[in-house]
């Protein structure tokens, strides 16, 4: 294996073996956190930083079990503790911690280009966690792994994502990605949810008529709908949303029979996806994403860090 | 105190010099330009091998003083502008507070007079405070040496007001020097909007944000009969609707900066250099090329730095964090001359006219030339002067420029302002 890379930042620096490798690492996890005890001491003795600039729940907490299942110290930074409150600026933060002599720093940050400023300043790893609305690369490892994992290939798929495509750092990384493994991307969505230049991200095809495209769909990606103020939305109301682009049991008849659903989660039911399609037992693959999450991020966290295989084979 | 400038080539479109002659002046004054000029008692400088223009003028600069001297202050902004070739500045009125009023037209003059390197002029604000909402009082300033009026760093975003202000500003006979930015489609766009925003993941800044403010302003010019004057144009659209106004007749002018002419968005990597920050943003290829050809066919009138220094830590940080704008007196003239004097785009001459000669006829300064009886207002260029530009090689206080590590070829080898040296052979006379 020949993985020569020391960040997770921009997605389209991973050529498909490097992405293979990750997902494949994953599936070892995978059987690590099927057992009893979901703890391997593959990372002892490393030490990552958690630094969550900004809220997240379910990010941060699929980091902290990946980290403390892989047996390394991990620190949480962040949130009202961080000394921005203070004043302080984030070159100053960041330096401050390099003196700890960390090995990692996963960091999730409002602004966009946040997870490279600090890899300049650092000598530790970093991994992207989401940067403002440019990238959210291990989401799209995830997202690979548990199509992967359905479909036994991703080359020839053609995935079809849903919703707020202009400002989603899912789209800055999972596009990029899908791409790298040979499948075809179309974009769906109002042209006020559309970034400027779709093609820049990869996308083969834009189109704003979900029943038009839901038939050629081998899987359909549905982004969350910010539930924001009407005043100066780029749309109408959330019904009308829901009118348009919603994914519904009536919408399904158009779906290719092992077509799969997908969501980076939280849902708003009711808005971009019913109930019906979020608990579908066949196409949903919306919790499997989540554990998905686990498996890969303790992939890559491995590959990074390079920690010895031990515990691996059971 | 006589000077005698020997032996270089002098270049001054506005008579049609370009020849190799000396320079005699006499108490701030040319008082003879020919060949063989003696000197009895004085100062004799052998300029052989170099170019001497009227001294530049740099219409766009941002001194930072009153209330922001930890980005520039006057004494160091104008220090800048000597080195980089300039004998004359227009500072912008966004300080703290706002130029607003004729006591900050004054205060302005005064610690210029105290403490510039170079003349500076003043453009007063065109409402108060900037907010776009009420006129400042635009008589009284002119009245104590406002030279343009502007709320440059923002467009005002009412018409009926803009309207108000190219009416009451005709009166005064000064241009009216617009930031054309429309906030409703600019909101808080930080880079051209297009591939620079999608690959970035930052909002966009829309070249129809600027477009649609210089449709309209021109419409108001039409209207109100004021000479307008289109700062820091970045696109190719935008500049037609100057040529058309042109065309037309009606008294609009345009200024274009260095780096909206040799930087586009997609110099904007995925390394987020905040340098490369400034607003109106880097546009695309396509607009720079369009912008090179409106310098080389006369349709943009003048090249303007927008000096706009910052501390350090004010660009040493997020990239929505921070600050617009980058550094420029420093490098503009040398950028000039190596990408579009030395790329053969255009000649002295035209770099006369866009760097002297026309920022002087936009701000209604008296003209400078070099001819018996003119100001003495002298650049001495050194064409072939080989030079990297350096960090820690600025008289600003700020080093926030895009061009560091550029290799450039010329650059300023003295300026004369009223026959005074205020930097000889490239160091600040103090």
């Amino acid at each position: 294996m020949a993985f020569s890379h020391k960040h997770l930042i921009d997605i389209s620096e991973y050529s498909a073996d490097d992405i293979m490798l990750v997902l494949e690492l994953a599936v070892k996890f995978k059987e690590v956190n099927e057992r009893t005890i979901k703890k391997v001491p593959t990372l002892k003795g490393f030490t990552v930083i958690n630094m969550f600039n900004e809220p997240s729940t379910r990010t941060r907490s699929s980091f902290e079990l990946a980290e403390k299942r892989l047996s390394c110290d991990s620190l949480n930074f962040g949130g009202s503790s961080t000394s921005a409150v203070k004043g302080e600026s984030l070159v100053d933060t960041i330096e401050t911690l390099n003196s700890y002599k960390v090995d990692m720093v996963v960091v999730r940050d409002k602004h966009a280009g946040v997870p490279r400023l600090i890899a300049k300043h650092v000598d530790a790893s970093v991994i992207d966690a989401g940067d403002g609305k440019h990238q959210h690369p291990t989401q799209a490892l995830l997202d690979l792994y548990s199509i992967w994992e359905r479909f036994g290939r991703l080359e020839g798929l053609h995935v079809g994502i849903v919703g707020d495509i202009g400002h989603s750092r899912v789209c800055g990384s999972l596009i990029p990605a899908l791409k790298t493994m040979g499948c075809t991307v179309t974009v769906i969505a109002p042209p006020t949810l559309l970034p400027a230049r779709p093609d820049v991200l990869g996308a083969d095809f834009v189109s704003s008529a979900i029943e038009a495209v839901l038939p050629e769909l081998d899987v359909v990606y549905m982004l969350r709908i910010q539930r924001e103020r009407l005043e100066g939305a780029p749309y109408p109301s959330l019904r009308e949303y829901n009118l348009l682009f919603g994914l519904t049991r009536e919408r399904e008849r158009l779906m290719r029979p092992d077509a799969l659903v997908c969501h980076p989660g939280p849902i708003n039911r009711g808005v971009e996806l019913d109930s019906y399609m979020a608990d579908h037992p066949q196409r949903s693959v919306i919790l499997d994403q989540v554990y998905a999450g686990i498996c890969t991020r303790m992939a890559i966290l491995c590959l990074l860090l390079g920690g010895s295989d031990d515990g691996l084979t059971a | 105190m006589a000077l005698l400038l020997k032996n270089a080539r002098a270049i001054d479109p506005a008579c049609g010099l370009d020849d190799v002659c000396d320079i005699l002046i006499r108490d701030g004054r040319i008082v003879e330009v020919g060949r063989g000029l003696a000197l009895g008692k004085g100062v004799a400088r052998d300029l052989a091998g170099k170019i001497v223009v009227p001294g530049l003028v740099d219409m766009h600069v941002h001194l930072r003083e009153p209330g922001q001297e930890q980005k520039e202050d006057i004494a160091s902004g104008s220090r800048a502008a000597a080195r980089g070739g300039f004998t004359a500045v227009c500072c912008m009125p966004n300080t703290t507070p706002v130029i607003d009023s004729a006591a900050q037209v004054r205060f302005v003059a005064e610690r210029a007079a105290a403490v510039a390197k170079c003349r500076v002029h003043v453009a007063g604000a065109c409402t108060q405070g900037l907010k776009g909402d009420t006129l400042s009082e635009m008589g009284d300033m002119a009245a104590h040496g406002a030279v343009a009026f502007t709320d440059d760093g923002r467009g005002i975003q009412s018409s009926g007001m803009m309207r108000l202000v190219l009416d009451y500003a005709s009166m005064f006979g000064k241009a009216v020097m617009v930031h054309c930015q429309d906030e409703g489609l600019v909101g808080a766009g930080q880079v051209n909007e297009g591939v620079a925003s999608t690959r970035l993941g930052l909002l966009g800044w829309p070249a129809e944000g600027e477009e649609l403010e210089i449709a309209r302003d021109i419409a108001l010019a039409r209207l109100t009969g004021c000479p307008l004057h289109i700062q820091h144009i970045t696109t190719l659209r935008g500049l037609d609707m100057v040529r058309a106004a042109k065309a037309e007749g009606l008294p609009v002018t345009c200024e274009v900066t260095p780096h909206h002419l040799f930087l586009t968005e997609d110099d904007i990597t995925d390394d987020y250099n905040t340098a490369l920050k400034v607003n109106p943003p880097l546009r695309t290829a396509a607009d720079a090329a369009g912008l090179l050809e409106g310098v080389a066919d006369g349709s943009i009138d003048c090249i303007a730095s927008d000096h706009a220094p910052h501390a350090a830590w004010e660009k040493d940080c997020e990239f929505e964090v921070a600050a617009f704008g980058m550094t420029g007196l420093e490098t503009a003239l040398a950028l000039v001359l190596t990408k579009l004097v030395g790329g053969g785009l255009i000649d002295y001459a035209r770099m006369v006219e866009l760097m002297a000669v026309n920022p002087r006829r936009v701000l209604r300064l008296d003209p400078v030339g070099i001819a018996a009886g003119s100001v003495a207002d002298l650049t001495v260029i050194d064409p072939d002067a080989a030079w990297t530009v350096d960090r820690c090689g600025f008289a600003s206080k700020a080093a926030n420029s895009a061009f560091i590590g550029m290799e450039l070829t010329g650059r300023a080898h003295d300026v004369y302002v009223g026959g005074y040296a205020t930097m000889e052979e490239g160091v600040i006379v103090e």
